[in-house]
């Protein structure tokens, strides 16, 4: 599978990705600003994140929640996230309606600031506050996304604090600071748009020089302290949390090689033999054969910068003590570096992620996504088009290797949830860490 | 702030562009077949990518379960990947994924669908593996019970997590106790341990017949090749077909309530306000679809705006119709900071009459009908989509010429239409509010919004001192 990819830069330092594809009348375009928690002052955690809400809120020539209503009359879907080292902003809308969408992208970043008011940001740190409780502080574990960066890169880390911010920060937002992240980030050269689907170049060219051309370059981007550590912890970190939850759940950081080396795919294979659907291994032994566990899986963060985190996530059955899941779990990868994978096992793994990255490449959004994801990460767009290669030259001595160097005892930083009511070992501190038994 | 802005302020255009000519757009062609015994077949040949999706479409959906065995069916239809012609469940996981192809059991109200997604070229060994698990499931007595214990974690995962709860206390308040719709769709904790192996094992003779079952393609085939799979993995099998759903899978209960399911100490409420809606087949489907988006469908809607823009009590409000064949649940869902729950509660109620007693804006029903005409190509990019979309039809009985004038249907929807359906399908006197929250702080206020005293219970529904 080969996707076709144009790409070139303006003037002004944005780089542009085109990807023709007339099935249906339909196009995708998509901004990633090279953005995201890592670039957050201290005492501003969640300003990347509430800087996306604002970016809906209207531009100089675009009134309040007039974005959202424009491509939405226009037959079109759109949304916006952060993480921890981009931002993206997307739309999908029949082909006909290309150059609204790139009008309306091209506002907010040249002409974002005249629209911004204390109101609008006020309302939206009232939403943002809300999505807090919501996806975290009033959902079982829903903590584990702010609690794994904070155990797994060091305080001084760009990846250590919450992307959603605390409660604190989020109040101590101002309109300075809207400024000052936008001139700093929102910037032509720290952006990559990508345009996939119905389209003709030569008219997308014409237009995307109309409505991004006159926007300044900018005046360049702090740079990130030192992201790199060590290839593992040194040490078993863990973290244990009495919670309002039911049921034990067991996460596991192991730190990994970052996205898009050599090596990530050979542990984006091994986290699939572990935990990718009914035939990995945990879901095997702990799910069906031992029963100690109600759901297992294993993924990767997929970060590209520092190191990347392969994440092993397992939730007790009922009656099984967070004791008793924490042993088996720490068993079964033991048995995955102490014996090794076989050839099947690889096999099944890429086959499983080839299958998937075709249906995802279906969609004008996904293609796009994924073009501006790899210009951002390492300049190339046309990386999209040997992931089935690399994915394929992953051997099982390459997983075995992998597992040997990076699945082991100290390199392990465990997160376990054990229900508050149940708890059979002495309170501590919640956020107390110590050596694993 | 001026200064970037004078710095940003160079020549661009300052009024947005008008759209282009639009491009023609068809739902995929797709053709019927029938085999003999009775297997119906639906194939939309889409070859832009060496991907196929296949569902088969079994009559047995919860709505048809005997009143003494909820959650049946799905726990037949996850058991059919445990076990199946000489196969551990192991094995099957070891061939299906062995070859990448994903494959999903589950069972939904109306049918029970197995989902299969595999690369054109192993599509045959694919299909032949779902003939197995479709026509010869063992049903292992150990995975029986694994996969009720599985479900009890569920059950009891749900009771910590508010919006699980929230679903389940609403539609419990909604129906009556014997309605089949106000039981989960995979069971409660007493009707999934009573299951066994033998009402499985019933339960699939009962309703695994070829007579009702559906396949629908949709991808790198054609009808040809998708004929002579079906011919060759099911030709064979004999049998008729199943009866039809009982009546009284969605009877109501009537009257009014506030019910409030009591999370000490919780940050935010999660809400649930609504009552019975309305079958698929309901003839003002459009209108009170249109209506619906304008009401709280859309990011745009109504509701969304006034709770999360004007308010900014919440990430995000929306409301729904949940179309089944029988009349499934309408209802507004919200999650917002617990002090202004009960605000939350008088801005919905006044939404809800405000769309009931003055028609919409001419502007506001083209922004729901041009968004909903113009995605209509978005929503098929994927085969799984497509399929699903052809599934729809299958299950409802839609017309095959629905997708062909989906779009000219919706945008013959009225403002009159709209306020017309807003009145005869919004019942403000039938409301269910429930709250998943802490009684003490909101119970109060919602009665002196309401005029209703709120029945405070527990996670389990039971009343709470």
């Amino acid at each position: 599978m080969h996707i076709p990819i144009e790409t070139y830069q303006l003037p002004n330092g944005l780089t542009v990705v085109l990807s023709e594809d007339h099935t249906a009348p339909i196009v995708a375009v998509n901004l990633w600003y090279h953005v995201g928690s890592a670039n957050e002052r201290e005492g501003r955690t969640g300003f990347a994140h509430l800087f996306e809400h604002m970016l809906f809120q209207g531009s100089a020539n675009v009134g309040l929640n007039e974005h959202f209503e424009l491509i939405q009359r226009a037959g079109g879907t759109l949304n916006g996230s952060t993480w921890l080292d981009r931002t993206n902003y997307y739309e999908t809308v029949p082909s006909n309606q290309l150059e609204l969408t790139i009008w309306l992208e091209a506002n907010r970043m040249g002409y974002l600031l005249p629209a911004m008011t204390q109101q609008k940001l006020d309302t939206q740190r009232d939403v943002v506050q809300n999505e807090r409780r919501w996806s975290m502080d009033n959902q079982p574990y829903g903590t584990w996304w702010e609690r794994m960066p904070a155990i797994a890169f060091p305080p001084e880390h760009p990846f250590h604090h919450s992307l959603i911010g605390s409660m604190a920060d989020l109040d101590a937002a101002s309109l300075d600071d809207i400024a000052t992240f936008f001139s700093t980030y929102y910037t032509p050269d720290n952006a990559v748009l990508s345009i996939a689907g119905d389209f003709d170049a030569v008219e997308a060219r014409e237009m995307i020089e109309r409505h991004f051309g006159g926007i300044p370059r900018g005046k360049g981007k702090p740079p990130l302290p030192d992201m790199n550590v060590p290839p593992t912890f040194g040490a078993a970190l863990r973290e244990v949390v009495f919670d309002d939850v039911m049921l034990p759940r067991q996460f596991i950081a192991f730190r990994s090689p970052v996205f898009g080396s050599d090596e990530y795919y050979t542990a984006s294979v091994t986290g699939a033999i572990l935990g990718l659907k009914k035939g990995s291994r945990l879901h095997r032994a702990l799910v069906r054969e031992q029963q100690v566990a109600a759901e297992a899986t294993a993924f990767t963060y997929d970060l590209a910068k520092g190191s990347d985190l392969l994440v092993v996530d397992v939730t007790a059955r009922p009656e099984i003590s967070h004791d008793a899941l924490e042993y088996a779990v720490h068993a079964e990868i033991d048995r995955l570096v102490d014996d090794g994978v076989t050839e099947d096992e690889v096999a099944r793994a890429v086959a499983l992620i080839e299958t998937d990255m075709v249906a995802a490449l279906q969609s004008a959004g996904d293609r796009a996504d994924r073009l501006s994801m790899f210009a951002t990460y390492f300049g190339d767009p046309r990386i999209v088009n040997v992931q089935t290669e690399r994915y394929r030259a992953v051997t099982s001595e390459k997983v075995n290797a992998f597992a040997r160097a990076r699945l082991i005892r100290h390199n392990r930083a465990t997160l376990l949830y054990v229900p508050r009511e149940t708890a059979d070992v002495p309170p501590q501190d919640d956020l107390a860490m110590a050596e694993a038994p | 702030m001026s200064e970037t802005l004078t710095a940003t302020s160079t020549s661009a255009p300052t009024t947005k562009p008008a759209p282009a000519a639009p491009r023609d757009y068809h739902f995929p062609h797709f053709e019927r077949r029938s085999l003999p015994n009775g297997v119906q077949l639906v194939v939309a040949p889409v070859p832009k990518l060496p991907l196929v999706t296949v569902l088969a479409i079994v009559e047995a959906g919860a709505s048809v379960e005997p009143d003494t065995q909820r959650g049946v069916a799905a726990l037949t239809a996850r058991l059919l990947l445990e076990g199946a012609a000489g196969m551990d469940g192991v094995a099957l996981a070891e061939r299906f994924e062995g070859i990448g192809a994903s494959v999903e059991a589950h069972a939904d109200w109306d049918v029970t669908s197995v989902s299969l997604t595999a690369l054109t070229d192993r599509l045959p060994e694919a299909l032949g593996l779902v003939r197995d698990l479709l026509r010869s499931p063992t049903f292992p007595e150990r995975e029986v019970q694994r996969l009720k214990e599985e479900r009890l974690a569920d059950l009891l995962q749900q009771l910590a997590e508010p919006r699980g709860l929230a679903d389940e206390q609403f539609v419990h308040a909604v129906y009556a106790a014997t309605a089949r719709y106000a039981a989960p769709e995979e069971g409660d904790a007493a009707s999934v341990r009573a299951l066994t192996r033998n009402d499985v094992q019933q339960f699939y003779s009962a309703r695994y017949q070829p007579g009702g079952i559906t396949l629908v393609f949709a991808g790198d085939v054609t009808m040809q090749t998708a004929a002579a799979l079906a011919e060759q993995l099911l030709g064979d099998w004999t049998g008729a077909r199943p009866a039809a759903a009982p009546s009284g899978v969605d009877a109501t209960q009537p009257g009014k309530l506030v019910r409030v399911v009591s999370k000490a100490d919780a940050p935010q409420s999660e809400l649930r306000v609504g009552h019975v809606g309305l079958p698929r087949n309901t003839p003002d489907y459009f209108d009170a679809m249109v209506m619906n988006a304008v009401l709280g469908g859309l990011f745009s809607s109504r509701i969304n705006l006034n709770l999360r823009e004007v308010h900014g009590y919440t990430y995000g409000a929306s409301s729904e119709f949940e179309w089944r064949r029988g009349a499934g649940p309408f209802v507004v869902h919200t999650a917002v900071k617990s002090d202004v729950t009960a605000a939350a509660v008088q801005e919905i109620l006044t939404e809800m009459e405000r769309i009931r007693t003055t028609a919409i804006g001419e502007d506001e029903l083209t922004l729901a009908t041009s968004y909903l005409d113009g995605v209509f190509p978005i929503r098929y990019e994927t085969t799984a989509a497509i399929a699903s979309a052809l599934a729809n039809m299958v299950i409802h009985g839609l017309p095959d010429n629905y997708y062909d004038e989906y779009r000219a249907r919706v945008r013959a929807v009225t403002t009159e239409g709209v306020l017309e359906a807003a009145r005869r399908r919004l019942h403000p006197d039938q409301l269910r509010i429930v709250v998943v929250g802490d009684p003490v702080v909101v119970a109060a206020a919602i009665e002196a919004v309401t005029g209703l005293t709120p029945e405070i219970v527990t996670g389990e529904g039971e009343a709470a001192e």
